[in-house]
């Protein structure tokens, strides 16, 4: 009886994760297929593989999802860190009020988002035509908050004495941040520049509304897909980004997993020497 | 130099330009038209059929999607909460992974699984069942949002489960409940935090859905999303003062639920203290 419950339990979790996967791993074997619509096999091709890299609109996109990633991670990391370093030396009161502004980007759904900024480009006059500039700013928008709440923590489990130790040291107050307090936080500063890239080469809602004439690949895929067949070139398309996003995604989680276990072990040495 | 001042370019320029400003947008342009005070907009959103259609569309599909995450999810939660350690942090991050993942590719492909002829139809009529239309129905919407948001359901009861106390579930054996009592009077009400948090985070998002509908519904369920991204995306300024004041609809939503939430997370960790 034991037994075959613990079986059930078991089967169910397979099949909630088979839900999940399938889909996807689905969209992964369809990219091989020969045909040019992904409906039915037939016969293992790269086919479209080789069509997609050929595609201008696709090498296109690409570019711009790449620039846009690459300026908003680096940008959303510099003022993240910059902004996670200030509020934490913050008083209470304030810096609660700034966490909770910080937050909206990530609690609010991305329609939102992306047409609130779609009504601020248009009063400030950013154009249509300036898609990149308008991706750029968009994504390091959603980008700061996660970049802060991932460099917060570290700074919570490091000590402010450090910080004071290094300037009695003789420290100015830059070298006491650059020597002592990056170093220290440097492996959220990674994650978050990690996750903010991540989120870029990943997002669609927000650029859809504030890409103007400029495309990333999600919006491509979305204008190339929404009605109608699929072309197999999609499907590889998608099955990259899958490949890349999930990638990235292992590499942020599994950080932090470690990060916590290093945590905890030094909480204990502490502990023990108390 | 004080360290609090490195925070100032942010609280002081981007914070308000980027992120306050376009809340404030989104309410100027739902209210008022040439800079004038309008309730035109908000009357048209209340009154005319095809937005109200949409709403009752985008409510009915966030409530199933929601109810249907409910009752898939917890059993997930719980069995993983009873695992080893380990075991469980792994299979969690199998749950983890697609939260953050693009929720347009997932959607891409249940279109592959439901296309005339795909996968889903062949087993569907390998079984007998004939050939059933599955693409283009509310049915295949509501599927996608259920997969979609499945995740953002079972992770927050997961996290409240894990951290329960065990040795109350021990106490209520010792005192003689079997394991139906000691589930229904122990377990579940101490996970009611992380099911509320579950519920907020697959509902609201599930309301301003527009993708999917667009993917998989073809022009059976237009959704509250679809309507605001056609108001918006067609080019003319006229239309976005009522889109304006269908994202306000959104918007109130996302500011109830976060009250919602502030309350659940003061009662359990006294950690409040935050605006909303």
């Amino acid at each position: 009886m034991k037994r075959l419950l613990s079986f059930l339990k078991h089967s169910y979790i397979g099949l909630i994760v088979l839900f999940m996967y399938l889909p996807i791993v689905v969209m992964i074997v369809m990219s091989f297929t020969e045909s040019r619509t992904a409906v039915q096999w037939r016969g293992f091709s790269f086919g479209a593989y080789t069509t997609l890299f050929k595609d201008p609109d696709v090498l296109d996109a690409l570019i711009t999802t790449l620039v846009v990633a690459a300026v908003s991670s680096v940008v959303s990391t510099l003022i993240g860190t910059a902004s996670a370093i200030g509020l934490h030396s913050m008083k209470r009161r304030p810096r609660k009020v700034v966490e909770s502004f910080t937050q909206l980007p990530m609690v609010n759904p991305d329609l939102v988002t992306g047409v609130s900024m779609m009504l601020l480009f248009a009063f400030i006059g950013i154009k249509q035509s300036n898609g990149l500039l308008r991706l750029i700013i968009a994504h390091t928008t959603f980008n700061i908050p996660y970049v802060i709440f991932s460099v917060l923590p570290k700074l919570r489990q490091s000590s402010d004495s450090l910080y004071e130790a290094a300037m009695d040291l003789g420290c100015s107050p830059f070298q006491a941040l650059t020597k002592v307090v990056i170093p220290d936080i440097m492996p959220g500063i990674v994650s978050g520049l990690i996750l903010a890239f991540t989120l870029s080469i990943d997002d669609f809602a927000i650029s859809l509304f504030t890409g103007g004439t400029s495309m990333n690949l999600s919006m491509l895929i979305f204008s190339k897909t929404a009605k109608g067949g699929v072309h197999t070139k999609f499907c590889a398309l998608s099955a990259l980004m899958f490949l890349v996003v999930g990638v990235l995604l292992l590499i942020v989680n599994l950080r932090s997993i470690h990060q916590e276990k290093v945590a905890a072990e030094q909480k204990k040495k502490v502990m023990r020497k108390a | 130099m004080k360290r609090v001042r490195l925070s100032y370019p942010y609280v002081f320029v981007w914070m308000p330009i980027f992120i306050i400003a376009p809340m404030l947008f989104v309410l100027y342009y739902a209210f008022f038209r040439d800079g004038q005070f309008t309730l035109e907009y908000a009357r048209s959103v209340v009154a005319e059929g095809t937005y109200l259609g949409a709403f009752w569309n985008s409510l009915w599909i966030a409530l199933a999607t929601t109810a249907a995450c409910l009752l898939l999810g917890y059993p997930v939660a719980y069995i993983l909460s009873n695992m080893k350690k380990r075991t469980a942090a792994l299979i969690s991050l199998l749950f983890i992974l697609p939260m953050w993942m693009n929720m347009l590719l997932r959607t891409l492909a249940w279109k592959l699984l439901l296309f005339d002829g795909g996968v889903f139809q062949q087993v569907l009529s390998f079984f007998g069942a004939g050939k059933v239309q599955l693409l283009y129905t509310p049915g295949a919407v509501l599927l996608a949002t259920i997969y979609d948001f499945l995740p953002f359901m079972i992770l927050p009861i997961y996290t409240t489960l894990q951290k329960l106390d065990r040795s109350l579930v021990e106490a209520a054996h010792d005192l003689g409940a079997n394991s139906v009592q000691t589930f229904t009077k122990v377990i579940l009400p101490q996970s009611i935090p992380g099911v509320i948090s579950g519920i907020t985070m697959v509902f609201v998002p599930a309301m301003s859905t527009f993708a999917v509908s667009t993917m998989l519904g073809g022009k059976q369920v237009i959704l509250l999303g679809e309507v605001i991204e056609e108001k918006f995306l067609s080019g003319t300024d006229s239309v976005l003062g009522v889109g304006s004041a269908l994202s306000l609809v959104l918007i109130v939503l996302v500011i109830l639920s976060m009250v919602i939430m502030n309350r659940i997370d003061k009662d359990n960790s006294a950690s409040g203290g935050t605006l909303w």
